[in-house]
């Protein structure tokens, strides 16, 4: 299996190669070739996967890459149950969303593009699970990044997707930049960045004490900085606070990419790179203590499940909100992984790929059904046009809730149960439990706008009807051809894969329950016994009690402020901003995180370009156009020095050669008498000197 | 004695090629079809260098030495390394690339062409060149076809541009030729590998301060301003920030072909300079100033990228990124000249840099070019137009040019799985162990690098459609009929798929040419250790004895070559 684990990532990159070369007609083609080779990487998965149950050790393969004098830089693939959880996950998921893409974007031009970039993205991710080196992994990281730009920036004639797909690139890149000088350090003193090489890679004993022994700057061990760098590159990834203001514009791409990159697989990278290189993450001088990298990584986490949750309260794209849940969670899976370890974390990204493909799945459901209206005030009353829509999207929406047994329960319950069992601090506990009540309350308010109430968009109908003729090229081709007649139920192409997605969204999480933790055994590689005893640990069922208690308490929130008086006009205030209109807001315009980044890092970007133009053309500029009036002035007396000095001897000299040669001119006449006449006088002259002198 | 080796005739290919085009002008088609036939030529002349040169080798090969004016210590040496061999191929790329692009444009007529297979003879002569003075006349002689290329076929500015683009450069070679008569003064050569052997064994500063005497100053001081002298001229010419204010201009100014060369492969005469020159010759004084190299090492990364940032005017933009780009190689061979003593690792992460150095080399000739190879096209095609404004959704009427163009800035960019990233990666890998303030000070260039560019993408390619493809004008058709702007064709598609698949194969497998380099590199980062028997005898005073051992070397190494052929076969 090790041999041709490459062949997984290398197929749909193959693929997306292959579909770059179609022409824009050959639909069926395209998409035949993106799922098939999907579907292929799928069936491997799954026999990597299978492989990994009777023995979960760790098989690796490098190869030489790069030569740099007498060095090699090498790279490698690896297979461990960690790597193929995310696999078959990364492939199951993908497959589901790229079926689903069919439906969805059928009417869209660019269907073949999207199939090719798609296609790329799935390659490139595979290619981040298997990778045994972080060199590999940063570059399939980076081409994941690249087609996330490409998909956000899908729709390019839209000015905001145009932005959108830029801020996404660059903030992410901010954070990239960050793991690679961690990458660099990390290969300067430990000489690799294979993680694992029978002994010799950077995660294994030898490279991990070289690591912690030494220290930098402010007495800080090598090995914390480069976990510190290497977590800025996850934060930037996984939107963590402060990076997560790329994740809510992405939203301007088609939504099978929302659901597929911004949801379930690439954000969850930053979490499976923290996962990967958890060694170092964990390591320190004194054994038994926690590391800072993975304080300040509960920590932000943290922060970010409660602050993204906050934001999510009021916002009313109704991808947007999911956005913003997205954050919130993937905060919760870093929680997780500061807390309590790979198991914690990685048990909530699989089950929150589920429930949270599954819910943008059912929303892009909905605005296919809807024309292209993605405000949430003016759907309402959905539950009857989309039946299968609603049932699939409640089940995600109480699984994202951790409503007691459904898939996010079981997960989120168990980064509490780590939290709360943290020595640090009981902080990060208390954030992420009011996390949890406002993630009831605010899907319970969605739910309330979209599906349930009466139907407010016949009231809106001339208006989104102008609004959308606008947009029908731009945002959603489907528009122009089904017209906004009734909301309609999505075809099948679309239903099947939600209908998949929700019941893995009931029911997955029982792979993980504190009776049969399978999960986390497959990961440390110990055989599973049921035993429901372990529910009688020590906080255990107290802690059920109180998460379950804020999830009842925020749909019952939910139901105070959005479902005892039924929403009758989309135009109508929103029940929170009726009750506490500043604080409403204020969440509104997402607590001003943006504006924050616009006067400060925008504005000294923009000064520091500013400077630098003006540094060239006018001090470098100046300097130059000083030396040239120097070498001009000197030109100028070199003139006036020619012309009057130079020139003049010259033409005084000439005037002088010019008589002379007149008078000489005059010897020669040609005239024979002349000179007849000139040797007769010279011979008398001659004569008579001869004479005197010889007298004497 | 009287052999002549494939590396003067090399150099002499596109000479005859220039006179050829220069006989046949007349018959335009076929003068222009007979400088592409020699482009092509002289590449695979290269190629076939490169093929045979021994990677595993240090130092120089396919050496031909020959007397020339012993009187002023000119010998005819050439030879090449891993760096010269990278150029040599560079050049006849790049070359070939320009002549490509020139094809379709009319105003290029049989005297351009001939112009640029000078250039390219220049480009062959400086990188094989291996004594300075027949390496100055070369260095100067690509000068004077550069000169008339801006300065003939540019923009409305041009005049002014050319006029600075050769004030500055002259400056820069003054500058090198004083410094190296004051060399020769002292030590009576101008050999380069003697140099920097007396270099490596103390012996240059000694000789310096017993044959100059400058107002009493020590050899080290000495030293000390002629390497300022000799780093001046490869600054201008790379360029080095502050040395580079004749660059945005001239490259904007110049046609876009011409540009194509500039930063293709004339800029790499600059960092030929650095690694064949000031880095073997003056470690001393590289070593002694090198936290204000480093400076302006990171000055030439992270300035231009906010200035490019500030352009609104496509060529000028990428006329900072490659200043930018140029940065990262200073910022290599500035942490290579570093003092590590006898530490090995540190030599790992110098041989690291070097081979950065020389993957970027190669990497931005490639890129940069293509991308002016863009900007000619998209200029011909809306009638001059090149402003950032004046576009916008190209992305719709010309899908394969805006896919191409992508992949050739995202290139640029740094994107792992193209070019440019093992370039990159290598040199920050080196650089920060070394000197890790600079490194990182000098991430920040990546950064916005990425912003200037992903701007371009917005403004050109993303968005509404702009004005300038709405009232196209093309090149025989000047009436302002709006028309929508062709795409590629089927044969600009050919010419161009060369070029971007290079990118792929560099990128997914850089080895093609840091294998080549290995000797070379291993070479630099070792000196002491890798003195070859063949320059033992390299000493002024048996000069004789020395052209004997140089030429036999190369003889032998024919032989040994020609043997290599018989077991093969």
């Amino acid at each position: 299996m090790i041999r041709i684990l490459w062949l997984i990532p290398a197929i749909p990159v193959l693929a997306a190669g292959f579909i770059a070369l179609l022409k824009r007609g050959q639909r069926k083609l395209a998409a035949t070739a993106a799922i098939g080779a999907l579907g292929v990487s799928l069936v491997m998965s799954v026999a990597a996967f299978a492989s990994m149950l009777g023995n979960s050790g760790l098989q690796v393969m490098n190869f030489r890459w790069l030569q740099f004098g007498t060095q090699w830089i090498s790279l490698g693939w690896l297979l461990d149950p960690l790597a193929a959880i995310m696999l078959v996950m990364v492939s199951f998921v993908g497959l589901l969303i790229f079926i689903y893409s069919i439906g969805y974007m059928a009417e869209d031009e660019n269907f073949t593009r999207f199939f090719c970039f798609l296609s790329l993205f799935a390659g490139a991710m595979l290619a981040v699970v298997i990778a045994n080196s972080l060199l590999l992994l940063f570059m399939g990281w980076e081409l994941v990044g690249l087609t996330s730009y490409l998909l956000i920036g899908f729709w390019y004639h839209k000015p905001e997707a145009a932005a959108a797909a830029k801020k996404a690139f660059i903030v992410t890149r901010v954070g990239d930049l960050g793991l690679l000088l961690g990458m660099v350090w990390l290969y300067g003193s430990t000489g690799t960045l294979l993680f694992y090489n029978h002994g010799a890679g950077c995660l294994e004993h030898g490279a991990l004490a070289v690591l912690v022994a030494h220290t930098t700057i402010g007495g800080m061990a090598v090995s914390t900085a480069i976990a510190l760098l290497i977590f800025l590159g996850a934060a930037g990834k996984s939107g963590q606070v402060p990076f997560h203001i790329w994740l809510p514009d992405a939203m301007e791409g088609p939504t099978p990419v929302s659901a597929l990159i911004h949801a379930a697989t690439m954000v969850a990278a930053g979490v499976y790179l923290i996962a990967r290189v958890y060694p170092l993450m964990s390591i320190t001088v004194t054994p038994g203590t926690i590391s800072t990298a993975l304080q300040v990584i509960a920590w932000i986490g943290a922060i970010t499940a409660f602050f993204a949750a906050c934001i999510a309260v009021a916002q009313d794209d109704i991808k947007r909100i999911l956005a913003y849940s997205t954050i919130s969670q993937l905060g919760y899976m870093m929680l997780g992984l500061g807390v309590g370890g790979v198991a914690v974390g990685m048990f909530h990204l699989i089950t929150h790929a589920c429930f949270k493909a599954l819910l943008f799945l059912g929303a892009g459901s909905v605005i296919h059904g809807c024309g292209g209206e993605q405000d949430i005030r003016k759907m309402g009353g959905l539950r009857r046009f989309m039946p299968i829509t609603f049932v699939t999207y409640a089940s995600g929406m109480l699984a994202l809730c951790g409503f007691p047994l459904f898939a996010g329960f079981w997960s989120k319950d168990e980064i509490l149960h780590a939290a709360h069992g943290w020595p640090m601090s009981l902080g990060p506990f208390y954030l992420g439990t009011a996390g949890a009540l406002l993630t009831a309350f605010y899907m319970m308010r969605q739910v309330y706008y979209v599906f349930l109430g009466s139907r407010r968009t016949a009231d809106e109908a001339a208006e989104a009807a102008a609004k959308a003729a606008d947009e029908t090229t731009a945002a959603h081709g489907h528009a122009t051809a089904h017209g906004h007649g009734e909301p309609h139920e999505s075809p099948a192409v679309m239903g099947i894969p939600m209908i998949i997605l929700g019941f893995l969204a009931a029911f997955l999480g029982f792979v993980g329950t504190p009776a049969w933790p399978w999960f986390s055994d497959f990961l440390t590689g110990q055989t599973t016994t049921l035993d429901f005893g372990r529910f009688g640990e020590a906080g255990l069922l107290p802690l059920m009690a109180v998460s379950s208690l804020m999830v009842f308490a925020g749909l019952g929130l939910g139901w105070w402020f959005y479902g005892r008086k039924p929403i009758v006009s989309a135009s109508q205030p929103d029940g929170l901003e009726q009750a506490m209109p500043p604080v409403f807001g204020a969440l509104r315009r997402r607590l001003f995180v943006d504006e924050l980044y616009a006067v400060t890092v925008v504005r000294l970007v923009r000064w520091g370009s500013a400077l630098a133009d003006v540094f060239d053309r006018f001090v470098l500029g100046g300097l130059a156009g000083l030396m040239a009036l120097l070498v001009n002035g000197l030109g100028h007396i070199d003139n006036s020095l020619d012309t009057h000095a130079v020139n003049g001897g010259f033409d005084l000299g000439c005037r002088e050669l010019a008589t002379g040669g007149r008078w000489f001119a005059a010897w020669q006449s040609g005239r024979v008498q002349t000179y007849l006449r000139t040797i007769g006088i010279a011979l008398i002259v001659l004569a008579v000197m001869l004479l005197w002198w010889g007298k004497a | 004695m009287n052999s002549i080796g494939p590396l003067t005739l090399l150099t002499a290919l596109p000479i005859a090629g220039a006179v050829l085009v220069l006989i046949l002008k007349r018959a335009q088609k076929l003068s222009r079809a007979v400088a592409i036939v020699i482009a092509v030529a002289a590449l695979l002349a290269t190629l076939v260098l490169w093929a045979r040169f021994d990677s595993a080798a240090p130092g120089m090969q396919f050496q031909e030495v020959h007397t020339w004016a012993p009187s002023v210590g000119l010998t005819y040496h050439v030879g090449v390394d891993g760096l010269g061999i990278l150029l040599l191929v560079l050049s006849a790329v790049v070359v070939l690339m320009s002549l490509a692009a020139s094809w379709r444009n009319a105003s290029h007529g049989p005297v351009y062409f001939a112009l640029v297979l000078l250039l390219e003879a220049g480009l062959f002569g400086t990188f094989t060149a291996l004594n300075f003075l027949h390496w100055f006349i070369f260095w100067e002689l690509t000068l004077l076809p550069a000169f008339f290329l801006v300065r003939l076929w540019g923009g409305p500015q041009r005049g002014r541009a050319s006029v600075q683009f050769f004030f500055y450069t002259m400056v820069g070679s003054v500058a090198l030729l004083l410094a190296f008569l004051a060399l020769y003064l002292a030590t009576g050569t101008y050999d380069f590998t003697t140099l920097a052997q007396m270099a490596q064994n103390g012996g240059l500063a000694a000789a310096l301060q017993q044959n100059l005497h400058w107002g009493g100053w020590s050899g080290g001081h000495i030293a000390l301003i002629l390497f300022w002298a000799v780093f001046l001229g490869f600054a201008v010419k790379t360029p080095v920030v502050p040395f580079h204010g004749w660059l945005p201009d001239t490259y904007s100014e110049a046609s876009s072909e011409t540009t194509m060369l500039l930063t293709g492969a004339m800029s790499k005469m600059g960092i030929f300079g650095f690694l064949r020159i000031l880095l073997p010759i003056f470690p001393a004084q590289m070593q002694e100033m090198l936290t204000p190299l480093l400076w302006l090492a990171v000055a030439s990364i992270v300035l231009p990228a906010f200035a490019a940032w500030r352009q609104k005017d496509l060529k000028r933009t990428f006329a900072y990124s490659s200043v930018n780009h140029l940065g990262y190689c200073v910022l290599g061979v500035c942490v290579a000249a570093k003092l590590t003593g006898v530490d090995p690792s540190l030599a790992i992460e110098k041989s690291a840099a070097l081979t950065g150095v020389l993957l970027q080399i190669f990497s931005h000739g490639l890129t940069a070019a293509a991308l002016f190879w863009f900007v000619a096209l998209l200029e011909r095609r809306s009638g001059g137009l090149r402003g950032l404004e004046d576009f916008g959704g190209l992305r719709k009427i010309v899908p394969v040019f805006c896919g191409l163009m992508g992949i050739a800035i995202f290139a640029s960019l740094g994107l792992p799985g193209l070019n440019g990233f093992p370039a990159e990666f290598l040199i920050f890998k080196g650089a920060f162990p070394l000197a890790g303030w600079a490194a990182t000070a000098a991430l920040l260039g990546l950064l916005l690098t990425a912003v200037f560019l992903l701007g371009i993408l917005q403004k050109v390619f993303f968005g509404p459609l702009g004005k300038g493809q709405l009232e196209t004008k093309t090149d025989t058709n000047s009436s302002s009929l709006p028309a929508a702007m062709r795409d590629l064709s089927t044969t600009e598609r050919f010419a161009l798929a060369p070029a971007i698949a290079l990118m792929f194969v560099l990128g997914l497998y850089p080895q093609l040419i840091a294998g080549k380099m290995a000797g070379t590199v291993t070479q630099w980062t070792t000196p002491a250790t890798s003195a070859t028997e063949a320059y033992k005898t390299t000493a002024p005073k048996h000069n004789a004895a020395r052209l004997e051992a140089a030429s036999g070397a190369w003889l032998i190494h024919r032989k040994a070559q020609a043997g290599k052929a018989q077991v093969a076969d």
